[in-house]
């Protein structure tokens, strides 16, 4: 592919201010959103306001996070949506069984969010070996199991909605609704994720691996990098990071239904593109996807505050930021 | 094909013919049943009504044959009618359509074929292709939670709504409801947003009306999925300005904190119960079996659920 190649060199052959501007897109448009916010309405700038925007943001930022490696090493990943719906829906349905079985609702409940994380990287596992050692296309593999996570979720809550017992879902509650330091919770981890998302990516010999892979991975295999091996781990951690976030998500609602997490996958997957990521894969960065999956959360927000927009449009006004965002970073591709 | 395969085929066709032929079965009714897939609680009430029926009117009546099909989306549904006509030869069909106007050529068809169609809820474009229409009323839909929220508030207060996807259907319902409220001029709507029928949604449509408006007496969530996020949305919140929590559709859980009187801001539901596709099949049924016609169009009424007639609307083994 001459193309892609040629645009790569012309962006490497710019001055490091302009590669730096390009990096500044999606800060630009966050805060060019954040004024108009303000001007629009005042209760914008609020840090009650604030918070909310950056707890429901903790969802898909902590899964863009986990898709931005894998959309570095070349890959892509589209059942998240469906595979955190159908988590959500396995920990209610074990916690409930728990919680009377084990005698002890705290008990429960953990076990529950341990689960949550390790069905996450169960299933994470089983595209990553799909993808390498199955020679599938990851757009097929995930494809598929889009249907099938959801599929299953539906069978197991006979159409309706599984739902958290009310006593423990008191007790689980406070993984999402509590704060710490008058920062909530959801906020905290996805924090948390985030520094160590940028540290493996920016720090450790798996993270450069990561990038060779997805430069280019023939030339990565001469250099005797482990692709498979890597690549799995970019799914499994993927898997993970849909894990934990499916176990903030669960205390929210309490309840998982066919709709949970309908259409996520697209979500995480514009968060990564909107901070910078080559959707083609090589590079990337942490710091541009959770600035890219906060302007997203901030564009609704914005939207559900004023009412100047006609309610119709309300998908259009996001598509058209994130075109504008994206042309502002555009010489990365 | 090999020669058994073959013969088993030829087995299948010829038995099917037979059925078909109208002299042999003149009050034979094969009924097909094509709905959309359970992808949301109220889908999933449909599809447990619609089985409900097959199970009840297949004991019932010995000359009938329910065959039901669900589909995930139009294109998928249009296929399954033509299997339903050409394969299963029904005689008779029940039909919640997808998509109105996708779905009224190949509901047309089935009917060109000589099927008895009924069509339920969500209508088709072209009205020639049904001899019968069956569905909730969206306009009381809209208009019960708006009288009720007038009333309970003494013609006084502040309102927000959350609407459901973009439709006609859910522009009907909301006609309904701003049409209540021109006549209580004190009572202000705020602003209604999309909230997709869905509780996430909800849930952050809710935090921002709560954040935006500081006094808010009652909530019209326009569904009992979506009312459960906004319950979330205000106990995070801590507010207790809020009076009044209408939902919709008459979910058991909602049902049943109205029979209980668990909840003070929640008294009251309007029924949209998806048990109307099993109205419709068992309508369409028994009409068919006497070599009757229905109406041309019967709209089950949505009718204010309260504590005094709740009981009637619980049914604690439907999905929804």
């Amino acid at each position: 592919m001459p193309q892609p190649e040629a645009a790569q060199h012309r962006s490497q052959g710019k001055p490091r201010w302009a590669e730096h501007l390009h990096g500044l897109g999606p800060v630009i448009g966050l805060v060019l959103l954040c004024i108009g916010g303000t001007l629009l309405n005042s209760d914008f700038a609020t840090v009650d306001n604030a918070m909310n925007v950056l707890t429901r943001t903790a969802f898909i930022g902590i899964i863009a996070v986990g898709m931005c490696f894998v959309i570095i090493s070349g890959g892509i990943d589209l059942s998240v949506g469906s595979m955190a719906a159908l988590i959500a829906g396995s920990v209610i349905m074990f916690i409930n069984w728990a919680g009377p079985a084990s005698g002890s609702p705290l008990m429960a409940v953990v076990m529950g969010a341990v689960l949550a994380v390790v069905l996450g990287a169960l299933f994470g596992l089983a595209h990553g070996l799909l993808i390498t050692k199955g020679r599938i296309e990851p757009f097929i593999v995930t494809l598929g199991t889009l249907g099938i996570f959801r599929a299953y979720l539906t069978y197991f809550a006979d159409g309706g909605a599984l739902t958290l017992d009310n006593d423990l879902s008191d007790l689980y509650a406070p993984v999402y609704y509590a704060s710490l330091a008058g920062i909530p919770v959801p906020v905290w981890v996805f924090v948390i994720v985030a520094i160590i998302g940028g540290v493996i990516l920016n720090r450790t010999a798996y993270g450069r691996y990561v990038q060779a892979i997805g430069s280019n991975e023939q030339v990565a295999r001469y250099a005797a990098v482990d692709v498979d091996r890597v690549k799995i781990l970019t799914y499994v951690l993927l898997g993970v990071c849909v894990g934990i976030a499916t176990l903030l998500y669960v205390p929210r609602l309490g309840s998982a239904s066919p709709t949970t997490g309908l259409l996520w996958e697209l979500e995480a997957i514009a968060a990564v593109i909107v901070g910078g990521t080559a959707l083609k894969g090589g590079a990337g960065s942490i710091t541009g996807t959770v600035i890219g999956a906060i302007l997203l959360s901030v564009i609704s927000n914005i939207l559900n505050l004023t009412s100047i927009i006609s309610v119709y449009l309300n998908a259009a006004v996001q598509g058209f930021v994130i075109i504008i965002v994206a042309f502002l970073q555009r010489g990365r591709r | 094909m090999t020669s058994f395969t073959r013969r088993i085929a030829l087995t299948a066709v010829a038995a099917a013919a037979l059925a078909s032929l109208p002299a042999l079965a003149a009050e034979k009714v094969n009924l097909g049943v094509s709905i959309p897939a359970a992808t949301h609680s109220f889908m999933g009430g449909i599809n447990y009504w619609a089985n409900q029926a097959k199970k009840d009117l297949e004991k019932e009546h010995k000359d009938l044959k329910i065959t039901i099909k669900t589909a995930a989306n139009a294109p998928e549904q249009a296929n399954q009618l033509q299997d339903l006509s050409t394969v299963t030869k029904i005689n008779a069909l029940v039909v919640f359509p997808f998509e109105s106007a996708a779905l009224t050529k190949p509901v047309a068809q089935v009917k060109a074929k000589g099927a008895y169609v009924t069509v339920v809820d969500r209508g088709l474009t072209d009205t020639s292709a049904q001899d019968a229409y069956v569905a909730g009323d969206n306009t009381a839909f809209g208009r019960i939670p708006a009288e009720y929220i007038v009333k309970q508030l003494g013609g006084k207060g502040n309102v927000v709504a959350l609407r459901g996807i973009a439709t006609t259907l859910d522009n009907e319902r909301m006609d309904a409801f701003n049409a209540v409220l021109k006549g209580s001029p004190d009572i202000k709507l705020l602003d209604a947003k999309y909230a997709n029928w869905n509780r996430d949604d909800a849930f952050k449509v809710t935090q921002d009306y709560l954040t935006r408006f500081k006094n808010i007496d009652a909530i019209w969530a326009a569904d009992d999925d979506m009312a459960v996020g906004v319950l979330k949305a205000i106990e995070q919140a801590k507010r207790d300005d809020i009076k009044i929590i209408f939902g919709g559709a008459g979910a058991k859980g909602m049902v049943k904190t109205i029979m209980d009187g668990k909840d003070k801001r929640i008294g009251a539901d309007v029924s949209y119960s998806p048990k109307f596709i099993y109205d419709a099949i068992k309508l369409t049924a028994e009409a068919r079996l006497k070599g009757e016609k229905l109406p041309a169009t019967t709209i089950i009424p949505s009718v204010l659920i309260t504590k005094e007639n709740a009981k009637d609307f619980y049914h604690p083994n439907s999905p929804f």
